[in-house]
């Protein structure tokens, strides 16, 4: 306690110099001044940057000493000779992990927001325990990344326990993480796995927020549940689920640790997300190409703005529709 | 069964219909997916080496007992085999050749016998394992990572707390030009996913000279925008007329800080360092960019390497990711209220 006041008071006469020049009111841009210098250095500093990276060429990391390309870099991410044909391509990995993304957001998310809202849909029910088991479904949440592909590729392996089953029950064992298809659909499975207790939180909240007497008043007249689920629930929920589909769509875009971990986005380009291949084009490979992953970052952002602005369009229209009402 | 009792008690209504019983499936099987691959992870991570190579696994950890011979030096592997008269008997096998195993009694070791590696069944026992979780801090710089991970998690979620608390302060009981747009700047860095500034964020960390050294990991993340939001909207709560008193008795505005408005945020700090500790704990991408050689890998790091070498040694492996999920799994235990509380008033994660 008093190492803390020892701290604390080492700043002292830094700040009674700061009001004596700035004033009290101005001595507020000395208290939020540290934030801003990190936010600017680690934030708006590299937005900045990534301009230049993705208008340059060469392998320096230096922006300065970098030769301007123009949109070059963006034509070699882009450009195929026959837009039919990957394979024609000029980096038809990058058009395999926009596919891959693409893919493996719409069905991740819609899949999330199936079962978290059924979860929170049981959870919000009339069950003992209901603290405890909302715990269970949150516990993954906090694993980190890593630790969560390491437990499911223990399972996961040629001689893990899937396979154990599988033999036990006669069948041939499978390999889950090594055949294309089966492991597209372990890092659907797996990244769900682990962040459906987020989404169910947030879900769960938006359930007990709706008024009680709503559904008193639908049982008078005889509703059944599933008009109460169409009428009531899901229509009062939508600004909840919103929130959901929109927040697990732009975290499945930007999909990579666990994938990372789990199957090394193999086999082949199987498993390569976007920001997989912004992290093997710049930082992975023999040559780094920064430009080129500058690039790739901003059509991933270009994206990711889409989205939002989407959101906002289905929030406001929500909101409207139920005025409306 | 008090706790089966206890699991299927309803509030208010006494019969259980259709439904319920549906939804206590549901959860069951919930529970089983979710915690049963955490359950075996820790479970396999207590099996010896050659217990793991087995196939098809156990649940628990056997392996092989063994047994300690006079005349030899390493304890001998127990086998039941039939003795003279034909009863089954406990036996430690001295070698092996071909088809041929050499047994030895453990009671008396002057009575061998030899017998067809056909007629002797090994003798499992439950075994754990801990050499696993001792081996690795000898074998590997297993306690560097550790500490390199203690050392970043603990350091960033003091510095997040300091420094987003001033700015919180300064957000919250100043009146200052620009005070609008300073927190919509940081609110908007909410927006800016750190994937998509990758390049140019290991452009700046290098050019400050922190490539390769923990504060590399430390300073780009301690500013947080929820940090700040969570704090600001807190400190707000609090009374203005606390710092006009303290204003009176000359007290200055450093200490009204941490003397007055910190002590009494104290909720919202606890909150944000549960979190703190959680990002700072489980970063992976950051580090993977910033430190590259070994001597500075945190654990997430160094799990990602030894899973990376063509052959894992999957028993040290195992131990290590238990090691790493023991602490958010206390945080969980004790803290998840603040947890859920924080998730569902500032929906961030």
């Amino acid at each position: 306690m008093r190492l803390l006041a020892l701290f604390f008071n080492l700043f002292e006469p830094l700040f009674r110099l700061g009001q004596k020049w700035l004033g009290l009111s101005r001595l507020g841009w000395l208290f939020v001044g540290p934030n801003l210098v990190v936010f600017g250095l680690f934030t708006f500093l590299p937005i900045v940057i990534n301009f230049i990276y993705a208008t340059t060429g060469g392998v320096q990391l230096m922006p300065l000493e970098r030769p301007f390309t123009g949109a070059e870099n963006f034509v070699t991410l882009f450009e195929c000779q026959d837009y039919l044909d990957l394979r024609t391509c000029r980096k038809d990995v990058f058009w395999r992990a926009m596919g891959n993304t693409l893919q493996f957001s719409i069905l991740q998310v819609g899949l999330m927001v199936f079962f978290s809202l059924l979860t929170a849909l049981v959870l919000n029910r009339n069950i003992a325990g209901r603290g405890f088991w909302r715990g269970v479904f949150f516990y993954p949440v906090l694993l980190s990344p890593v630790v969560v592909a390491l437990v499911w590729k223990w399972l996961l392996q040629s001689q893990g326990v899937f396979n154990a089953v599988l033999v036990s029950w006669g069948a041939s064992p499978v390999a889950w993480l090594t055949d294309a298809g089966w492991a597209f659909f372990w890092t659907v499975f797996v990244s769900i796995w682990a962040h459906m207790g987020f989404y169910t939180l947030i879900l769960l909240a938006g359930l007990q927020a709706i008024p009680r007497d709503l559904y008193e008043a639908a049982e008078m007249d005889h509703a059944s549940p599933w008009r109460r689920l169409t009428r009531i629930t899901l229509p009062l929920l939508m600004p909840n689920l919103i929130v959901v589909l929109v927040l697990a769509l732009i975290r499945a875009i930007q999909i990579f640790d666990e994938v990372f971990v789990l199957t090394g986005g193999g086999p082949g380009s199987a498993t390569t997300f976007m920001v997989q291949f912004i992290y093997q084009t710049g930082f992975a490979e023999q040559i780094h190409l920064y430009g080129l992953a500058a690039a790739a970052s901003l059509a991933l952002a270009a994206g990711l703005i889409l989205l939002t602005l989407a959101q906002l369009r289905l929030t406001r229209a929500s909101e409207a529709g139920r005025r409306e009402r | 069964m008090p706790w089966l009792k206890f699991l299927l008690r309803t509030r208010g209504r006494q019969r259980l219909d259709w439904t319920d019983w549906l939804s206590y499936a549901y959860l069951m099987v919930g529970l089983f997916t979710l915690f049963g691959p955490v359950v075996w992870l820790v479970l396999s991570s207590l099996k010896t080496e050659s217990a793991l190579s087995k196939f098809p696994p156990t649940l628990l950890p056997y392996s092989q007992k063994t047994v300690q011979v006079a005349g030899h030096d390493k304890p001998l592997p127990v086998f039941l085999a039939a003795n003279e008269s034909g009863h089954m008997q406990e036996w430690a096998q001295v070698r092996r050749i071909g088809i041929q195993a050499t047994l030895v009694d453990p009671a008396q070791p002057e009575v061998t016998r030899q017998v067809n590696i056909k007629e002797r069944v090994a003798v499992d026992q439950l075994t754990f394992a801990w050499g696993n979780y001792t081996e690795m801090f000898e074998k590997f710089t297993f306690g560097r990572y550790l500490w390199n991970s203690v050392f970043i998690t603990v350091v960033a979620t003091l510095l997040t707390l300091l420094i987003n608390s001033m700015a919180a302060f300064a957000l919250s009981k100043y009146q200052f030009k620009g005070q609008k747009g300073v927190f919509l700047l940081i609110i908007a860095t909410l927006m800016i996913p750190p994937t998509i500034i990758l390049v140019p964020v290991f452009l700046v960390i290098n050019s400050v000279g922190l490539l390769n050294s923990l504060w590399g990991v430390i300073l780009p993340a301690i500013a947080t925008p929820t940090g700040v939001f969570l704090l600001r909207q807190y400190m707000l709560t609090l009374p203005d007329e606390l710092l006009e008193a303290a204003r009176m008795d000359h007290a200055s505005e450093w200490r009204i800080y941490w003397r007055i408005v910190l002590p009494l945020t104290a909720p919202a700090l606890a909150v944000l360092a549960i979190f703190s500790v959680m990002w700072r704990w489980n970063d992976f991408l950051l580090p993977l960019i910033v430190l590259s050689k070994s001597e500075h890998f945190t654990l997430q790091l160094a799990l990602n390497s030894f899973q990376g070498e063509l052959n894992t040694q999957w028993h040290y492996l195992l131990a290590m990711t238990v090691i790493t999920l023991i602490p958010v799994t206390l945080v969980f235990a004790f803290l998840q209220r603040y947890i859920t509380t924080g998730i569902a008033s500032a929906g961030v994660k």
